[in-house]
C-alpha cells in the first residue's frame, strides 16, 4: 500500500501555556475525502497548519506522504486554501493565478494550460481579466479554490472552503472535490457546517484537543445512534439532546 | 527565479496603488520646497530697537546698521510700554558711560542680532570719536610743524578710513544658511521615512490578508521572499531617490561640489537599509496602526541624530547611540560630497557601516519569516 497523505501520530501543540493539541491521530489516504470537524477553538486550523508544517508540533508526528514535516519541497504537491480568501486585491484573477503558479513551481510551459483547467472547473473563465477587488464574495470563495487546485496537487488541504458562498455554488465545489478525489489525489477539509461532513469519507471529530471519533459518517451516526453528524456532535459535546 | 516574479508583482500591485505612488513621490518633494521657503524667509531677522537718552551719534549709528529699526523715546516709561505692546524688541537706555539693555526676548535670535548690533554700533561710535580727536591732534601738530622752520617735509598722511572687508567662501556663498547645511541630511531622512513606511506596511498588509500564508504554502523559499520585496522597493526607491536628489539640487539650488550621482547612491543605500528595516519592524506589528506606532519611537529620533544639531555638543553616551543610526552615517556621506567633493573612496567607514546594516537587516527577515513557517 502507497504510504498515507498525512499521519498525524500524538499530536501535540502548545502556544504558551495553553495546550491547544493533546493528542491528535489522524490519518488521510490517497482518494479519500476527510472532514474534520469541531467547534470554533477546537484547533482545526492548528491541525492544518502543523500538518503543513508553519507550526512545529511541540511532541508526536506530523508526516505528509511519509516524510516528516516540515519539509519545503513537499509543498509543491500540496494545494492549500485558508479561512480567508487572501488574494492580491490589485491583480486580476489572471494575475494572482500565474503568480501562485509560479510560487508553486508550475514550468512556463503547463502554466497556460493549468490556469485554464481551474478557471473551468471554479467556472471563472470569462472574469479572469477583471481586478480581484470588482470580484464578489463568492467569484474571490471560488478563485481561491482555484489557486489551490493549481498543478494538481495530491494532497489538497482545505480550511473552511465553503464559507460564505451560496449553495449551488458549494454544491459545485463539492462535486468538483469529488473529482480531485476519484483522480486519486487525497483531501483533507475542516468545517462547522454538519450536512457537509456527510459528504465526506471519513469524519473525525476534534474536541478540547482530541479526536474522539473518526470513521466513515454512517459509522459515526450508528456508533451514537443518532440520525444526522449534527448529532453526533452535540451528543458527543455532552449536550443533552 | 520566483524572485523575480514576486518582484513583478509588488511592481505591479505599487504601480496601481495610485495614491500611495503619489505620496512617495510628490510628498517629500513638497515638504522640502516648503522647507526652503520656511528657512530662507527666517535668515535675516528684523528688529526695531528703542533708545531713551541715547547720544545722538549713537543713534545714527545704530540706524545704519541693516536689519535694525531705531525709534527714540523720551523716558523708559514710554519705551517700556512699547516694549510691552510689541512694538519694539529692545530697549537700550544711557546713564552717563553706561548702558542698560532691556530684550523681548520672545525670539532668542532677536535678541543675538540686537546685542550685535549694539555691540557693533558702540564700537563705530567710539572709533568715530576717537577718529574726531585724531584729526583734532593731527591738525594741531600739523600747525606747530609749520611754526617750526626747517621741519623735514615727510608730511605722514595718516589713513583713517576702516579696513575693507571682503569675505570668500569656500563652500556657496553669502546667503548659503542653515536650510543649506541640514538639505542633504533631510533629504537622506525622506528618503528613509517613505520608503520604510510603504514597504512595511506592504508586508504587514501580505501577512494580515493571508496572502503570506498562502505564499509560504508553497514550496518558496524564504530567501526568495524577502529578495523579491527587496528587488521591487529597490527599483521604485531609485526613482523616488533621483527624484529627490535632483529636486533638492535643481529646484532649490544646492550647490554640489562633488558627484551627484554619489549623492543618489548614498541615499539609493539608505533607501534600501529603510526597506529592510521597515520590513523587520512589520513583522512586529499587528496592525497598521501599530506600524505607525514605531514612527516616533524608531523613526522621528533618527533626525536628533542625523548630524542636523552638531553631534559633537551632545554628552557622550547621547553620542553613542548616533552610531547605530543609519542616517547618520548617509548624511554625514552625502554632506561630505555635496560641500566638499569627497570621492566615494574615502567614504570607505560610511558606506561600509551602512552596507552592514543592510546585510544584518536582511538577514534577520529571512529569519523572521520563520515566524510563519518552520522550514
Amino acid at each position: 500500500m502507497a504510504s498515507a497523505s498525512i499521519t498525524l501520530t500524538h499530536l501535540v501543540k502548545k502556544f504558551g501555556p495553553q495546550t491547544v493539541l493533546k493528542d491528535i491521530n489522524l490519518t488521510v489516504q490517497p482518494g479519500e475525502i476527510v472532514g474534520l470537524i469541531g467547534p470554533s477553538g477546537s484547533g482545526k486550523s492548528t491541525v492544518i497548519k502543523t500538518a503543513l508544517g508553519m507550526e512545529l508540533a511541540d511532541g508526536g508526528q506530523a508526516t505528509v506522504f511519509g516524510q516528516q514535516m516540515p519539509q519545503r519541497q513537499l509543498l509543491a504537491r500540496i494545494g492549500y486554501m485558508a479561512q480567508t480568501d487572501a488574494l492580491y486585491e490589485a491583480l486580476s484573477g489572471k494575475e494572482n493565478l500565474v503568480f501562485f503558479a509560479k510560487m508553486k513551481g508550475l514550468t512556463k510551459t503547463t502554466i497556460t494550460a493549468a490556469i485554464t483547467h481551474v478557471a473551468t472547473v471554479v467556472d471563472l473563465t470569462a472574469d479572469l481579466n477583471k481586478r480581484v477587488s470588482g470580484y464578489s464574495g463568492g467569484m474571490k470563495r471560488r478563485l481561491s479554490l482555484a489557486i489551490a487546485l493549481l498543478g494538481k496537487p495530491e494532497l489538497l488541504i482545505l480550511d473552511e472552503p465553503t464559507v460564505g458562498i451560496d449553495p449551488a455554488l458549494r454544491r459545485q465545489v463539492w462535486r468538483e472535490l469529488d473529482k480531485v478525489r476519484d483522480a486519486g489525489s487525497s483531501i483533507l477539509i475542516t468545517t462547522h457546517v454538519m450536512d457537509e461532513a456527510e459528504l465526506t469519507d471519513r469524519v473525525a471529530l476534534l474536541l478540547g484537543g482530541e479526536v474522539i471519533a473518526f470513521a466513515t459518517p454512517a459509522q459515526l451516526k450508528q456508533q451514537y445512534q443518532v440520525a444526522t453528524i449534527e448529532d453526533v456532535f452535540l451528543k458527543a459535546e455532552g449536550v443533552t439532546l | 527565479m520566483r524572485t523575480f516574479a514576486i518582484m513583478t508583482r509588488v511592481l505591479k500591485e505599487l504601480v496601481r496603488d495610485k495614491r500611495t505612488l503619489t505620496l512617495m513621490f510628490l510628498a517629500p518633494i513638497f515638504i522640502l520646497i516648503l522647507l526652503n521657503f520656511v528657512f530662507s524667509v527666517s535668515q535675516s531677522t528684523n528688529v526695531t530697537v528703542g533708545t531713551v537718552t541715547v547720544t545722538q551719534s549713537l543713534n545714527r549709528e545704530l540706524g545704519q546698521t541693516k536689519h535694525v529699526t531705531v525709534k527714540t523715546y523720551a523716558n523708559k516709561t514710554a519705551a517700556k510700554k512699547a516694549l510691552k505692546n510689541d512694538h519694539i524688541d529692545a530697549i537700550i537706555q544711557q546713564k552717563k558711560q553706561n548702558y542698560s539693555l532691556t530684550y523681548a526676548n520672545t525670539d532668542a535670535s532677536k535678541t543675538t542680532a540686537t546685542k550685535l548690533a549694539f555691540k557693533n554700533a558702540l564700537s563705530a561710535n567710539s572709533l568715530a570719536q576717537m577718529k574726531g580727536r585724531l584729526t583734532l591732534a593731527t591738525t594741531a601738530l600739523a600747525k606747530l610743524r609749520q611754526q617750526l622752520p626747517n621741519a623735514p617735509a615727510t608730511q605722514q598722511q595718516t589713513n583713517l578710513a576702516a579696513p575693507k572687508l571682503t569675505n570668500h567662501y569656500v563652500y556657496g556663498d553669502a546667503n548659503t544658511g542653515f536650510f543649506d547645511k541640514i538639505l542633504p541630511i533631510l533629504m537622506g531622512f525622506f528618503v528613509f521615512f517613505f520608503v520604510f513606511l510603504i514597504s512595511g506596511m506592504a508586508l504587514l498588509g501580505e501577512r494580515t490578508s493571508g496572502t503570506l500564508d498562502r505564499l509560504l504554502a508553497t514550496p518558496v523559499k524564504r530567501y526568495e521572499i524577502v529578495f523579491g520585496y527587496m528587488l521591487s522597493y529597490g527599483i521604485l526607491a531609485i526613482f523616488q531617490t533621483i527624484l529627490i536628489v535632483m529636486v533638492t539640487i535643481l529646484l532649490l539650488g544646492v550647490e554640489v561640489v562633488g558627484s551627484i550621482v554619489n549623492v543618489v547612491l548614498i541615499n539609493l543605500l539608505l533607501a534600501l537599509v529603510a526597506l529592510a528595516f521597515g520590513i523587520l519592524l512589520s513583522t512586529f506589528a499587528n496592525s497598521e496602526f501599530q506600524m505607525m506606532q514605531f514612527i516616533p519611537i524608531l523613526v522621528i529620533p533618527q533626525i536628533f541624530f542625523s548630524g542636523i544639531i552638531p553631534l559633537d555638543s551632545m554628552a557622550n553616551w547621547v553620542k553613542a547611540i548616533s552610531y547605530v543610526i543609519p542616517i547618520k552615517y548617509s548624511g554625514d556621506a552625502a554632506t561630505q560630497i555635496i560641500t566638499r567633493g569627497v570621492p566615494l573612496s574615502s567614504l570607505g567607514l560610511d558606506i561600509g557601516v551602512l552596507l552592514i546594516f543592510l546585510v544584518g537587516l536582511t538577514c534577520l527577515n529571512i529569519l523572521g519569516l520563520r515566524r510563519y513557517r518552520k522550514v
